[in-house]
């Protein structure tokens, strides 16, 4: 049996090692267009990995009740403005069928010393369920406990960035910290976590029982945020509605009236933001499936000189015996190699630049095989479609004017 | 069959038979008639020489004889075959089996070297490579190219070795007719002679009709047997 397509082949190679540079600069316009297919890629990719990240961050099955704005004299204040929401209504919430638990927080800045350090962060009163709702585990030390809570124990936990800040390499945990001057002892340390999707330090952060908080920092008997996390993320509609419901009646809110509360279903929003990042990576690619497309008319172009330039040699392959498929072919399968070999220094050039993003960028990217596997049959694809003129053309030269041309 | 007679061609095979061939090239409105009623016949193994001026039709007689171009009129029998009404492809074929070509300018591909343009006729006929190779040696060793400089290409080599190498290019798979082109036309006198000596090698050890077109009396000379086109009609037979 006989392999005369590898001959072909090696004959398509012979022919651009004599004029690389040629064959260089024909190929880059496919090297750019697969680059740039597999360095968006892979930053769309990455941009959905950050955002199922950050709606894992946001906690299992998390809505969020703020209290609702105050309008006074017609001046309409912000969401969280009201003082209505109570440490009750938190304790009412958590009975609800759809809700599996809950936290109630209030979130102070506050300067927060240790001998001669201080360091001023955001101090957050919350309940005992916080790691749970949170997703947010202690790794040194332990959270308080719900007895802890109910008494407005004087305990805290410390992020990673406050426990850096004001205690270095020391382990922090059993020291005595003041917030607001009240004393605190450090009893955790909550695993670090980084950034979330805003870009805030998420460990930045002391937490201290609720209670603590309303009465000896903030002194005062409002909340201003309730986490509540639903059973499962299919009742995440229905405790939001459960909730609604409850929080009108306790206010006693008469039909007519707006709430004055607020609920968030952060599960929803961030598959929202995790949809709209897909489109956002299919858009991008697609802009580079377009250079892509141009680089296969750089092709058709460089092809169609060569065939011009080659006319003799068509025309002796035809007189010792090539016929119309074996030029066709000929040209095909040199067209194709070009844009083959294009694509496959394309993918490099793209996987090194989907790696350089991820260094020197806080864009996260992610590399699957799919995108390069695309990129090497649509690459070839170029090649075949826009080789497939200039081959025709050569083909169906007139072997007498073929041997004649100089 | 003595020698005397095997040079002077086989009465009783007839090779080339052409029957009224005429050639109509139709530039706009003009059309402009090439060839005139042209009637040949070539015996196998016949030294043949076409003689004329530019311009007379010889060219369009001899593209027409090596299956490059088909006749707008009239039949072309080729080893009992017409082939005056093929399609390109069989045409192609034809060539590939029948017929070896040597032109003027060489006619090599520059970037392919030697023996790959020997190779090439055996490529089409799709014969595998390992063959090829062995073909290919033969062809080059009976026309005296020297093994080592098989793999050079044709640019690193002499005009009357690249000229040669064309003649092992056309025998190479055994062609029974090799038309030539004015194939001393860029040679020098003694290479001239050199390679005419090799094209009467071929005819008489190999039996290969050979069709020579030339201007050129002293290798015309070589050809047993002579034809001169004028206006598109053989004025000598």
């Amino acid at each position: 049996m006989k392999f005369p397509i590898l001959l072909d082949i090696q004959s398509a190679f012979k022919t651009f090692t004599r004029n690389k540079a040629r064959s260089f600069l024909t190929t880059l316009g496919i090297i750019i267009g697969v680059a740039s297919v597999i360095a968006t890629v892979s930053i769309g990719q990455g941009a959905s990995a950050s955002v199922q990240d950050a709606i894992n961050a946001l906690g299992s099955n998390l809505l969020i009740i703020l209290p609702g704005s105050s309008n006074l004299g017609g001046v309409q204040t912000g969401f969280g403005e009201l003082n209505t929401m109570t440490l009750s209504d938190a304790k009412a919430i958590r009975k609800l069928p759809a809700v599996k638990t809950d936290s109630a927080n209030i979130r102070m800045t506050e300067q927060v010393i240790w001998r001669g350090n201080n360091w001023g962060t955001s101090v957050m009163g919350t309940s005992s369920t916080f790691p749970i709702i949170k997703n947010w585990p202690v790794t040194n030390g332990e959270f308080f406990d719900p007895q802890q809570n109910s008494t407005a124990a004087n305990v805290a936990v410390i992020g990673t960035t406050v426990a850096t800040q004001l205690f270095g390499l020391m382990n922090p945990v059993g020291h005595i910290i003041l917030i607001h001057n009240v004393p605190f002892k450090i009893i955790g340390e909550l695993k670090a976590i980084g950034f979330n999707a805003f870009g805030q330090d998420q460990d930045d952060i002391v937490v201290i029982p609720i209670t603590t908080m309303m009465e000896k920092v903030a002194g005062i008997t409002w909340v201003n945020i309730i986490m509540v996390s639903a059973k499962s993320k299919q009742d995440t509609a229905l405790a939001q509605n459960q909730i609604t419901a409850l929080l009108r009646q306790r206010h006693h809110i008469p039909p007519h009236k707006p709430n004055d509360f607020y609920v968030r279903n952060l599960t929803q929003i961030a598959q929202t933001a995790g949809s709209s990042a897909q489109i956002f990576t299919i858009l991008l690619a697609a802009v580079a499936a377009v250079s892509l497309l141009v680089g296969g008319i750089g092709i058709m172009n460089i092809m169609l000189v060569s065939v011009t330039e080659r006319t003799k040699e068509i025309g002796i392959r035809m007189a010792v015996g090539a016929k119309k498929n074996d030029i066709l072919k000929q040209f095909l399968i040199e067209s194709s190699v070009l844009s083959l070999f294009g694509g496959i220094l394309g993918i490099g050039l793209g996987i090194g630049i989907s790696d350089l993003i991820s260094i020197i960028t806080p864009l996260k990217t992610i590399l699957t095989i799919e995108p390069i596997i695309i990129s090497i049959i649509f690459s070839v694809g170029v090649g075949v479609f826009f080789g497939f003129y200039p081959a025709y053309k050569a083909s169906n030269l007139n072997p007498v004017e073929a041997l004649r041309y100089e | 069959m003595n020698d005397f007679q095997k040079n002077n061609g086989d009465d009783n095979i007839v090779v080339i038979n052409l029957e009224h061939i005429g050639m109509i090239y139709k530039t706009g409105i003009i059309n402009y008639e090439a060839l005139k009623d042209i009637n040949l016949t070539i015996y196998k193994g016949e030294f043949f020489s076409i003689m004329g001026a530019s311009g007379s039709g010889k060219s369009t007689l001899m593209n027409i004889l090596g299956c490059l171009d088909k006749p707008t009129s009239g039949k072309y029998f080729l080893e009992g075959m017409d082939v005056s009404k093929l399609d390109k492809d069989l045409l192609a074929e034809i060539r590939n089996k029948k017929i070896g070509f040597v032109f003027q300018g060489f006619n090599l591909i520059q970037r392919l070297s030697v023996i790959e343009n020997v190779e090439l006729p055996l490529f089409y006929a799709g014969i595998p490579h390992k063959e090829a190779v062995i073909e290919a040696k033969d062809a080059l060793r009976l026309v005296d190219i020297a093994e080592n400089k098989e793999n050079n290409f044709p640019n690193q080599i002499s005009g009357g070795e690249q000229q040669r190498v064309a003649i092992a290019r056309a025998i190479v798979h055994n062609a029974s007719i090799i038309m030539a082109d004015e194939p001393t036309g860029n040679l020098d006198s003694v290479r001239s002679s050199e390679l005419m000596s090799f094209f009467k090698k071929i005819n008489e050890e190999r039996n290969v009709t050979i069709i020579l077109v030339t201007h050129e009396p002293v290798v015309a000379a070589f050809a047993k047997k002579h034809i001169i086109v004028k206006d598109g009609h053989i004025v000598n037979d």
